[in-house]
């Protein structure tokens, strides 16, 4: 038997309100661990054979909130949000930090599976195996903060009434929604805590279609239990003093980026990725630490880095803004990419980002988008319902952010995210705009460009990444040490990432090892495990969805604006050339066996037992030869 | 420090806590042999996010919940002060929480007791592992004659100043 699983899954059917547990086998579990892999197979068991046909906002769509076996072991807890996505019409494993992982752990859970939809706004409750659906319609509309103060309440009341020998009751671990989760904008976020967030994929908009508000659960037992407990103790000890060596990371999280990325890199958006350069001392990171972070060590379960801090602003014109940090991407993508360049502002929008349940980055970038359209003449005052969406107007941008969460006016439209509204803003103005959408495969790109070279990704990580723009999933040569089958892991096992930076690689197989008692190598990750998750996640990205489907040859692209030469800064004129992209692409395809059209290699795919994934490509096969 | 000698408190410096939870980690391992939260003597409460703080026994100068006890399941520790539970002897009445100023004690979440902070023997692992992470929220001193019982309070009531002392007017809003 495989350890460290609690041994169940909880799947709930809202249209039928039909609760019931499952489980998978041993087998299951070995070859896809859990959150980003185990998303992969369950979706594409049940939705597999008509995958194309599958809205990712109709009720046939699965919501998944799935932890690993790793959750709550390895310092710094996650849950894992997957499901077809909105942005992509593929699989996006998209992780968000806090509780919520150990408490489902803890309360017998590995994972939950949503289906269905139902009629009225609901949240689910979840106190050990006493699962509970409940009327959510005081709650919907609200934002984070009011529904975090609401539910935590509440659930606690429920608990106090139902156990009331117990004790005090600690609160529950909740994920929700927001206004934009449940208008179904396409960039809106499975939220945590006020400001944590799962935001690549779009599944808060797949919440909101299911009219699910929350999920709230609350867990008792031990987690499960594992292999060789006196290992994994003495693991956890490797990854927290790795961590404690680390002081300025530790004091600073990515805080330090909105201003470091910027003047040092060169590779921050800069009003809509015009740039990747700026020099304002005015974002540096001494100016958010002394002058709005109000806490300086926040951390999630476990986690001894603390990378989030909390801001407020306490005076002027954006008072009483609280936001996380705020963080490098939300410094960077509602900072310097929308022109905007004080701490102020930044966690003013921020916070308001944070309210409305919207993806800070997701949002941002398709912000940047219109107000690069608005300074280009493209869009126009009147386009924009009357708001002059000029560079640095922060205003400005929380006008318009309130109308894409709530889908009104203008805000209808890019609610459907940068690329999508892109197609329709071309379609309306009859011209290609297509150009300034900086975005792979409906997904933005996270705040980490490539032109300078000096940055982490590389030229094709974003070009073949199954997760599109996400930089938490970027992708490169050699495969073990800079693809996104390493990625696959840290989202599998369900933990950190930013824990694991400057752990030996070893150290997390022999934590899986420790935990599921199961032998893990690295090879067999790498070339058969990680490998067979990547292949159907590139397998369903392809098929797409009724509104879009993806052409390897159009769409394994960078975005055009990367190259532009950079306009300023130490990497002025730098670029990236197209000939040694589309060289490492080729040898890119070819590491991860896909055929010259970018599709998974038939053989392969019966190497790694993935038969009837080989089956469902042979039309796309089919068709590239046509054309 | 305190000398060998001397029976201990463990100070709390409630507004830094980064509810890691890594005292509920140490603590569950400690007393249970696996990471148990809910079975943790020392418990993180996050009712507003940000104002996490831990909660957990204050060894009141009067132990009111020891006196509270029916069946005398709870004594006090000669060594530490700490307040210690005869399991066979605990009725789980629940008696203790009522008379605790804070409602501190909980009962186990799987077994028919009360759960208190022990102090581990006089090593409180909780401490141990704040002060590995330079967190520093708990310290340990002598115990001299002050009004500890102070300390013993509600979450609730925490919440409310720790939230107010962050967020200020706001933070009411959120509680």
């Amino acid at each position: 038997m495989i350890l460290g699983y609690a041994g169940k899954f909880l799947e709930v059917n809202l249209s039928t309100e039909n609760i019931k547990d499952i489980k998978f086998d041993d087998d299951v579990l070995k070859d896809y661990v859990g959150g980003r892999g185990l998303a992969a197979k369950i979706l594409w068991d049940r939705l597999g054979s008509k995958w194309e046909t599958v809205d990712p906002l109709g009720p046939e769509n699965i919501l998944l909130f799935l932890t690993g076996p790793l959750t709550g072991y390895f310092p710094g807890g996650r849950i894992c949000v997957s499901g077809k996505s909105p942005q992509s019409n593929g699989v996006v494993g998209s992780t968000v930090g806090g509780e919520f992982g150990v408490e489902l752990r803890c309360a017998g859970y590995d994972g939950i599976i949503v289906t269905g939809e139902s009629e009225k706004p609901v949240y689910l409750s979840i106190k050990d195996s006493d699962v509970e659906i409940r009327d959510a319609s005081h709650v919907w509309g609200k934002d984070a903060k009011q529904t975090v103060a609401t539910l935590t309440k509440e659930c606690r009341e429920h608990l106090k009434k139902r156990y009331p020998q117990y004790g005090e009751w600690k609160e529950p671990a909740l994920l929700y929604i927001g206004p934009a989760g449940e208008n179904k904008v396409r960039t809106a976020v499975v939220a945590a805590k006020w400001t944590h967030a799962a935001g690549y994929g779009g599944y808060g908009a797949v919440m909101g279609s299911k009219k699910l508000k929350a999920v709230a659960v609350k867990g008792t037992g031990p987690l499960p239990e594992v292999a060789d407990l006196k290992k994994v103790k003495r693991l956890i000890k490797v990854v927290n003093d790795n961590a404690y060596e680390s002081e300025m990371w530790r004091r600073w999280g990515t805080g330090a980026g909105g201003y470091e990325v910027g003047a040092k890199t060169s590779s921050e958006p800069v009003r809509n990725w015009q740039d990747e350069w700026h020099e304002e001392r005015s974002f540096g990171v001494d100016k958010f630490e002394n002058r709005v972070w109000i806490k300086q060590f926040w951390s999630d379960f476990g986690c001894p880095t603390c990378c989030l801090k909390i801001a407020m602003v306490k005076t002027g014109k954006f008072k009483g803004a609280i936001t996380d940090n705020p963080d490098y991407e939300m410094q960077a993508y509602l900072g310097p990419n929308l022109g905007v360049f004080t701490p102020e502002e930044n966690v003013f929008l921020t916070s308001l980002i944070d309210d409305l349940g919207l993806c800070g980055i997701q949002t941002g970038n398709v912000m940047g988008f219109a107000a690069e359209l608005f300074q280009r003449r493209i869009l126009t005052k009147k386009d924009l319902d009357g708001i002059e969406l000029k560079w640095g107007d922060a205003e400005a941008f929380a006008a318009l952010a309130k109308k894409i969460a709530l889908r009104e006016g203008v805000g209808d439209l890019l609610a459907e995210g940068t690329y999508r509204a892109a197609l329709n803003i071309g379609k309306m103005k009859k011209m290609d705009v297509l150009k300034y959408a900086v975005q792979s495969k409906g997904i933005s790109i996270g705040a980490h460009g490539i032109r300078s070279g000096k940055d982490y990704p590389e030229a094709i990580s974003y070009v073949c990444s199954v997760q599109g723009g996400d930089h938490t999933s970027t992708t490169g040569l050699p495969l073990e040490s800079s693809s996104e089958l390493g990625e696959i892991f840290n989202d599998s096992g369900v933990y950190c990432n930013f824990n694991s930076f400057g752990v030996p690689r070893k150290v997390k197989f022999d934590f899986y090892k420790a935990v599921t008692g199961t032998e893990l190598t690295r090879e067999e990750w790498y070339k058969t495990k990680a490998m067979r998750i990547l292949q159907l996640q590139r397998t369903m990205l392809l098929l797409g969805g009724p509104d879009l489907k993806w052409k390897p040859e159009i769409h394994d692209a960078n975005p055009p604006r990367f190259y532009e030469p950079l306009p300023s800064g130490p990497y002025k004129g730098k670029t990236v050339d197209k000939a040694r992209v589309e060289e490492e692409k080729r040898r890119y395809y070819e590491a991860v066996d896909w055929d010259e059209n970018g599709i998974p290699k038939s053989e392969t795919l019966v190497k790694l037992g993935l038969k009837d994934v080989d089956r469902a490509l042979e039309k796309l096969r089919r068709q590239r030869f046509k054309t | 420090m305190p000398t060998k000698k001397e029976p201990i408190w463990i100070a709390r410096e409630l507004s830094k806590c980064s509810g890691c939870r890594k005292c509920e980690i140490v603590c569950s391992l400690f007393h249970e042999n696996c990471i148990w939260p809910e079975a943790s003597r020392i418990r993180i409460f996050m009712l507003v996010p940000g104002a996490d703080f831990p909660h957990f026994c204050t060894q009141c100068e009067d132990y009111p919940c020891v006196h509270a006890c029916p069946t005398k399941a709870l004594s006090i520790s000669k060594k530490t002060g700490a307040v210690l539970v005869k399991t066979k002897a605990c009725i789980a009445c629940g008696k203790c929480i009522d008379a605790c100023p804070g409602r501190i004690p909980h009962m186990h979440p799987t077994e028919n007791r009360i759960i208190i902070c022990d102090l581990c023997k006089g090593k409180p692992q909780c401490v141990k592992v704040c002060q590995e992470g330079r967190w520093n929220v708990l310290t340990i001193v002598s115990r001299r004659n002050q009004a500890y019982r102070l300390y013993a309070r509600t979450p609730e009531e925490i919440t409310r100043d720790l939230a107010t002392k962050m967020y200020g007017e706001q933070g009411e809003e959120y509680v």
